[in-house]
């Protein structure tokens, strides 16, 4: 499979949050505005790449057995070091998703990754994967902030174009819902003709 | 394709991966714990220098902690040429979800010149209203007389408006300030 493709099939064809619908603890919890969710979505990819590529080079000393613990361990150094140079260089976005961050660890899409690509394929093509499904991820998650923004607070990317407040219930938990269904809909539909 | 799983290889593979790993992680909290401590001191001071009137001595340097009721809060007195102008106060209540940490100033003659959250974990769009430029919740604590005041939000008959669907981050806020009341008191008694 080419470099292009790999990427691709991560944005689009498996894209993690409309298509595999992993991770949907971030997705909900963080999407209050766009660009917390596209924070949180850079974060992952950080993650998801270092991670992605470091397993697929020690996959072949790892035996079977304990593979998971061994995955569990590389993610979380990655997202340690990522939570320590965000607190370090980017403290305003730490601030807003610091409690999500350590969380990457159990987002089953970083593990999903490991275990379904990193481990079978070379470290170029797990990097490629990394990109894709982060890329994927981040996307997904900068139109859900944007809807639910847009819609529960009137602003786009911090840009008020409404005096006062929007539809609340879109900042919280019952928009992330109805909004992630609604654009799983529509993604599903625009896919569907791209493939016809 | 993997190696064996016998007893030997899982021993060595799962400790050679977290010793490596310890390795990076103490190697990436020495590169950035001074940037961090740097961080979190940038912003000790900068809501220092936005609750409490001019002054040319460094707070930071001369805190003080006051006890009341079992709990320490610090307290940073500004002055300027010698003479005190006010005390920043940090103090704290339990709000939404976890702790509101908010930063009070109080004039030497009893005013609050402003009020500054510095973190809390409330609901965005709702809560998280307080950490808002210019917002009209903290903005009424700014020159209000706490001895004429009841500090409480109105819903529980104090004269503190409420933001709109948060009452309970604006009670929590709402006692921080008065908590930073009764610690200037105790200064004032001391």
């Amino acid at each position: 499979m080419g470099k292009m493709k790999v990427i691709l099939n991560g944005l689009i064809k498996e894209n993690p949050t409309f298509v595999l619908l992993l991770g949907m603890c971030p997705t909900l919890g963080t999407t209050t505005s766009a660009i917390n969710g596209m924070g949180m979505g850079l974060a992952t990819m950080c993650v998801l790449i270092l991670s992605n590529m470091a397993i697929s080079a020690i996959a072949r000393f790892i035996p079977d057995k304990v593979r998971i613990p061994c995955y569990i361990v590389v993610i979380a150094t990655f997202v340690t070091i990522v939570q320590l140079l965000m607190q370090a260089f980017l403290p305003s976005l730490y601030e807003t998703l610091g409690l999500f961050i350590p969380l990457i660890v159990v987002n089953c899409i970083v593990l999903g990754r490991a275990e379904a690509y990193a481990n079978k394929h070379s470290v170029m093509d797990s990097a490629c994967d990394g990109i894709g499904i982060g890329l994927g991820f981040t996307f997904a998650l900068t139109i859900l902030g944007l809807v639910r923004e847009i819609l529960g607070s009137g602003s786009v990317f911090g840009m008020k174009f409404i005096s006062g407040d929007g539809m609340l219930a879109f900042i919280l938990a019952p928009g992330a819902f109805i909004v992630l269904g609604y654009l799983i809909v529509i993604f599903k539909r625009l896919t569907s003709k791209i493939k016809m | 394709m993997a190696l064996e799983s016998t007893v030997k290889n899982m021993f060595m593979s799962l400790t050679v991966i977290c010793l490596v790993c310890s390795a990076l992680l103490g190697g990436a909290y020495a590169i950035t714990k001074d940037k961090i401590d740097q961080a979190g001191v940038d912003k000790q001071n900068e809501a220092i220098a936005r609750v409490v009137p001019e002054f040319d001595n460094v707070p930071s340097e001369e805190m003080f902690e006051v006890e009341l009721e079992g709990k320490k809060y610090t307290v940073y007195p500004a002055s300027l040429s010698g003479e005190t102008v006010g005390y920043a106060i940090n103090a704290s209540a339990t709000g939404f979800s976890g702790p509101v940490v908010i930063m009070v100033g109080i004039t030497a003659d009893g005013r609050i010149f402003n009020t500054v959250p510095v973190s809390h974990a409330e609901t965005p769009g709702l809560g998280a209203k307080i950490s808002e430029e210019g917002n009209a919740f903290v903005a009424q604590f700014e020159g209000l007389d706490p001895s004429a005041t009841v500090l409480k939000v109105r819903k529980d008959g104090g004269d503190i408006d409420a933001i709109t669907a948060s009452t309970i981050t604006s009670r929590a806020y709402t006692a921080a300030v008065e908590t930073a009341w009764l610690v200037f008191n105790k200064i004032k008694e001391m």
